[in-house]
């Protein structure tokens, strides 16, 4: 709870204004927190009177030092380990730097077992396997039941995955399980020094602000983190590890089945894309989205979209970026006749590298383009993609 | 069918700023909708009233205020609105949030699907909606593209992977979180304006959902936030104009520098 201690209260209000949730508020002359206060601390931050703070029951404390290590649920795709994984490896290699604790990565699936040295060559000290053929595809409920059992057999202190559709459908049916903290689709994580704690950095309210967030009482301390923030995990000479082949029963679930699947066209998975190629409403017709796709292809790069785009039918939905889209983060973003209204950018203003091209040199999207390109769309992508193949082919 | 379809009111703007003098955020526009990809559960559940009957009843957690938000998905065509509101809810994490739902859900209860939204606009987890299965032991599936069919017990839809379509069969009672791309909300109608106007939404305390009182809000959260501060997005960018061959020259040669042509 937020409290205020009235005596030292001015009525500045400057609380008011900060306050991103509009949870504050001034009822018979005095500061009222209303049940929109999600404990952010804004107001204690800035409150130039000192006149609030934060109250913290006293809670159960658990003992702690019952769980230890590092896990990282490692996805798999099509037989392989997903590249995401090796960079939540690399996530887990940062925490180990400060807090001692062994890394173990989670492999599920029917034919999982050869995938494992890699891991551990890569930095894991151990890996866990459990084969199934229950766990061959996607479920979530059964992904959900294999993982929790193994977490309360093992009691790990730090659980962390990708943020992909696959971590952020089933992660947190596990947390619900073990009733435990899960903050979703960190940019960072982090020890502190001083309590040992994860330390989980998250941008929140569209992106526009960003959060520090902890778990203090209960394990595991578990996260969601977003692809493309950790470089993935490189091989590590001579280093060694065990494989663990876990034997744990998993409900079948009967409630789910998979009847079939559809690849989408050229989506090539926009968040593990390290180029992407976007078009916006100055392509003016879903014909010329044939140049995005070349141009993209030329790149070896994915095919993004903004909203207006998707919205007019020239592109299916998996394409757009954006805060009711996708968000991405490329080593290299080139926006093709995109203007960058908000929700567009907050779905790509991290990337590394952004081009930008475009014939309003007043639009928005040239305030977040490291090379803003004022021109037809239709003049100059031609050219590069002439270009491109006049190098590519001498 | 009884479909309840879980909402949530937030901000309309995201818009945050540093004031130059003071270096403190400054949030401008107060005004509170209806946390826009909700929209499409609220559609979602109301054309499968069309289509198979049954009742909408949709659900939120938050301050008094928010009956707004029910009133407004009742305009839509929605037939009744539950508010949990209560100050023991406040401080909620997406575990508490998720709990007190679930308890609120349990109340209605003979629920055959749920409905919820992928996300919501302001903490953008994607949490609550699988959460709330598990609190509720029902199956569930994210991402939800299109239903394809209901019959008996059973539901066949379309749910959207990182590049792939699925086709899932899965049994009800279920809980689906839905993407935008399944419909397109509708525009209240005067009829149903009139409708929300005088409709009473129910608001339920903690004591009256039952549930363990140390499982809501501040206490049944197990994260905290201990730090906010505003993102700032320095871009020292570039930007050219001219011809299009010097243009065109121009990002090649960036392209050749990055090393990727």
């Amino acid at each position: 709870m937020i409290k205020v201690i009235y005596e030292k209260c001015t009525l500045c209000k400057v609380c008011i204004d900060v306050c991103p949730f509009d949870a504050i508020e001034i009822k018979d002359n005095k500061i009222f927190i209303n049940e929109k206060c999600t404990l952010c601390g804004l107001c204690v931050k800035n409150c130039p009177e000192k006149a609030l703070y934060k109250e913290e029951k006293k809670k159960e404390e658990i003992d702690t030092s019952k769980y230890q290590g590092i896990w990282f649920f490692a996805e798999t795709k099509d037989g392989s380990i997903s590249p995401v994984s090796y960079e939540m490896l690399s996530a887990c290699l940062k925490i180990k730097e400060k807090l001692n604790q062994e890394i173990s990565g989670v492999l599920f699936g029917e034919n999982v077992s050869s995938l494992a040295p890699d891991l551990i060559k890569r930095g894991c000290d151990n890996v866990y396997v459990i084969k199934s053929e229950k766990l061959e595809n996607f479920r979530e409920q059964t992904f959900a039941d294999a993982f929790s059992k193994l977490i309360n057999k093992y009691k790990p202190n730090i659980v962390i995955a990708a943020a992909t559709m696959i971590g952020r459908s089933f992660i947190p049916s596990v947390a619900a399980k073990i009733k435990t903290g899960l903050t979703a689709d960190c940019t960072d994580i982090d020890i502190d020094e001083e309590t040992g704690l994860l330390v989980q950095t998250r941008p929140t309210f569209g992106g526009n602000l960003m959060a520090k967030i902890i778990c203090k009482y209960h394990r595991p301390q578990m996260a969601t983190i977003r692809p493309k923030i950790f470089s993935p995990a490189e091989v590590i000479d001579g280093k060694d590890g065990n494989i663990i082949e876990e034997n744990i029963e998993i409900e079948d679930d009967g409630n789910v089945e998979i009847l079939g699947r559809e690849k989408v066209e050229n989506v090539v998975d926009l968040q593990e894309a390290e180029i992407i190629v976007s078009g916006g409403r100055g392509m003016k017709g879903p014909e010329n989205f044939d140049i995005i796709k070349e141009f993209a292809s030329l790149l070896g790069g994915a095919v993004g979209a903004s909203r207006a785009a998707v919205d007019s039918g020239w592109i299916p939905y998996p394409h757009q970026v954006g805060q009711t889209g996708k968000t991405v983060k490329p080593k290299i973003y080139i926006a093709c006749g995109i203007s960058g209204a908000i929700q567009h950018l907050a779905g790509m203003q991290t990337s590394d590298f952004i081009i930008a091209i475009n014939k309003d040199r007043e639009a928005p999207i040239f305030k977040v383009a490291n090379l803003g390109v004022v021109g037809d769309l239709f003049e100059v992508v031609p050219l590069v993609i002439k270009k491109i193949k006049q190098i590519k082919g001498g | 069918m009884k479909i309840i379809v879980c909402l949530k009111q937030v901000p309309e703007s995201l818009d945050v700023r540093i004031d130059p003098e003071t270096k403190r955020i400054v949030r401008e526009g107060v005004k509170s909708i209806i946390n826009p990809y909700d929209t499409y559960a609220i559609e979602e559940g109301i054309r499968l009233k069309e289509r198979f009957g049954g009742e909408v009843i949709s659900i939120s957690m938050g301050p008094p205020q928010a009956e707004e938000a029910l009133k407004e998905a009742i305009a839509m065509g929605v037939d009744d609105g539950v508010l949990l509101t209560d100050k023991k809810f406040a401080g909620s994490d997406t575990l508490a949030t998720s709990y007190t739902l679930s308890c609120g859900i349990k109340k209605i209860g003979n629920f055959d699907i749920i409905i919820c939204g992928r996300e919501t606009l302001d903490g953008s987890t994607g949490q609550v909606g699988p959460e709330v299965a598990e609190f509720l032991n029902i199956p569930y599936v994210t991402y939800v593209s299109k239903i394809e069919n209901i019959s008996e017990d059973v539901m066949e839809c379309i749910r959207l992977m990182e590049d792939h379509y699925e086709k899932v069969k899965v049994k009800l009672p279920v809980l689906i979180t839905v993407v935008k791309e399944i419909n397109e909300p509708r525009i209240p109608s005067l009829k149903g304006l009139l409708k929300a106007k005088k409709a009473e939404i129910k608001k339920l305390t903690a004591e009256q959902i039952g549930g363990d009182e140390k499982f809501f809000g501040q206490d049944g959260s197990p994260t905290r936030v201990v730090d906010v501060w505003t993102q700032e997005l320095k871009k020292e960018g570039k930007v050219i104009e001219g011809e299009a061959e010097d243009l065109a020259e121009e990002i090649v040669k960036q392209l050749k520098e990055m090393g990727v042509v």
